[in-house]
């Protein structure tokens, strides 16, 4: 499985990007970006006229701006389009302030209710964003308009990073750890969730005492689950729930998290049934920079922000 | 909408919540708050909204956990500050504090 000699690095996931075949950019009159520089991940999204057009989802490196311009050129690789092409950029996340091609910085929140809006649908209520470094509770109205919102206010542990850390430690991918968590002959107790280097001690204790790996998973996996239930518990829950961000894709963390809270998270696919019929990707990470891109189209609309088109 | 900007300390999960739709941005509690963590300003989550509003300074976030303790109801001290001098009453604290000081309360 290792080759010797090769460095192997479990938490890198794959890296994506997409160009939607159906839309002629040139016959659009608003071209806006979204470019959300997360602590672990970035995504650049363009937009034509409110339509999914293009992204690109890559790993955020140790500088804001590179990272963010990386990921543009990333969703512009299987385009023709050029960054002097795009009406209006906005830019979200942890790194907001710098990204270089950005006209305006919204915070997070905002866009992960916008884009959960544009991806679930307007019947969501509650979006769940769990992010590299941290995980925000979102209340929602049918226009994607935050009324309630809670951030975690600790470290790491039970986030994205936290999941990385520990699947380069027990030396299974990222991506493995969900599914195999389920391959278990009784359910463990959930080992710490206040933080990585505690957890971090606690599996290699438990690794020594020769408990199987498939286990082990399982009890990091509740342990995250178990973290985000004490921000849900205190903002409320109502239908439908969803989540955002990397930890979406983990069904050992998300499955947990359904059975404790006992609510059912909508299932992640496309609101639009054109976007569902002809399949477009739906990846969950997606979620601040559509959001970013959305708020660009209307703020272009409503004339409270120019073009800055060059071409 | 309603902010919460919480932190938690030994005596358990505190929340200073902001009700943005009350909030009137007249700036009495930047004036009041005795460790000046507060801010009025234009609303960076409802970016359509074009009133002043509220809120918690950015670099002060992760860090009220020793701002806001001294002032955290429960102690018999009355009203945080801010609370006490907002208007609207559109300021408030957790009641967390119920359950932890029950005894010294009654």
């Amino acid at each position: 499985m290792v080759e010797q000699g090769k460095p192997v690095e479990f938490w890198r996931w794959p890296e994506t990007n997409w160009v939607n075949p159906d839309i002629d950019w040139i016959k659009g009159e608003w071209i806006t970006a979204g470019v959300d520089v997360g602590s672990v991940s970035t995504q650049a999204v363009i937009m034509v006229d409110g339509e999914f057009y293009a992204f690109g989802n890559t790993r955020t490196g140790s500088d804001s701006p590179n990272s963010a311009q990386k990921g543009m050129d990333y969703a512009l690789e299987k385009t023709d389009l050029k960054l002097e092409n795009i009406d209006y950029c906005i830019g979200t996340g942890y790194g907001r302030v710098n990204v270089p091609m950005a006209q305006q910085a919204i915070t997070e929140i905002s866009c992960h209710a916008r884009g959960a809006n544009f991806m679930y649908g307007p019947d969501v209520r509650t979006v769940m964003d769990m992010g590299g470094q941290d995980c925000k509770a979102i209340n929602v109205d049918d226009r994607g308009k935050v009324l309630n919102f809670m951030m975690n206010d600790k470290c790491a542990a039970g986030t994205g990073r936290g999941m990385e850390v520990f699947a380069d430690l027990i030396h299974i991918p990222v991506w493995e750890i969900g599914p195999r968590s389920f391959l278990i002959s009784r359910e463990p107790p959930s080992i710490s969730n206040t933080c990585v280097v505690f957890a971090k001690s606690e599996v290699v204790g438990l690794l020594e005492q020769g408990v199987p790996e498939n286990e082990i998973m399982a009890a990091y996996c509740s342990a995250m689950a178990h973290r985000i239930m004490e921000l849900l518990k205190r903002l409320g829950v109502k239908e439908k729930f969803v989540i955002t961000g990397g930890i979406a894709k983990n069904e050992g963390v998300v499955k947990r998290l359904e059975k404790e809270l006992g609510i059912k998270t909508a299932e992640q696919a496309w609101a639009n049934p054109q976007y569902r019929e002809k399949n477009y990707p739906f990846d969950t990470q997606l979620a601040g920079a559509l959001g970013a891109a959305l708020f660009g189209q209307s703020l272009l609309e409503l004339g409270k922000a120019k073009s800055v088109r060059k071409t | 909408m309603i902010a919460n900007y919480g932190f938690n300390d030994a005596s358990g999960d505190w929340f200073l919540i902001l009700n943005t739709d009350k909030c009137n941005g007249c700036g009495k509690c930047v004036e009041v708050c005795p460790v000046k963590i507060l801010k009025v300003g234009p609303d960076e989550i409802d970016i359509f909204r074009e009133e002043p509003v509220a809120f918690v300074k950015h670099e002060e976030r992760k860090k009220i956990k020793y701002h806001c303790a001294p002032c955290k109801p429960g102690y018999g001290l009355g009203l945080p500050p801010c609370v006490a001098a907002c208007e609207p009453a559109a300021i408030s604290f957790s009641d967390g504090w119920k359950a932890c000081f029950k005894d010294s309360h009654q």
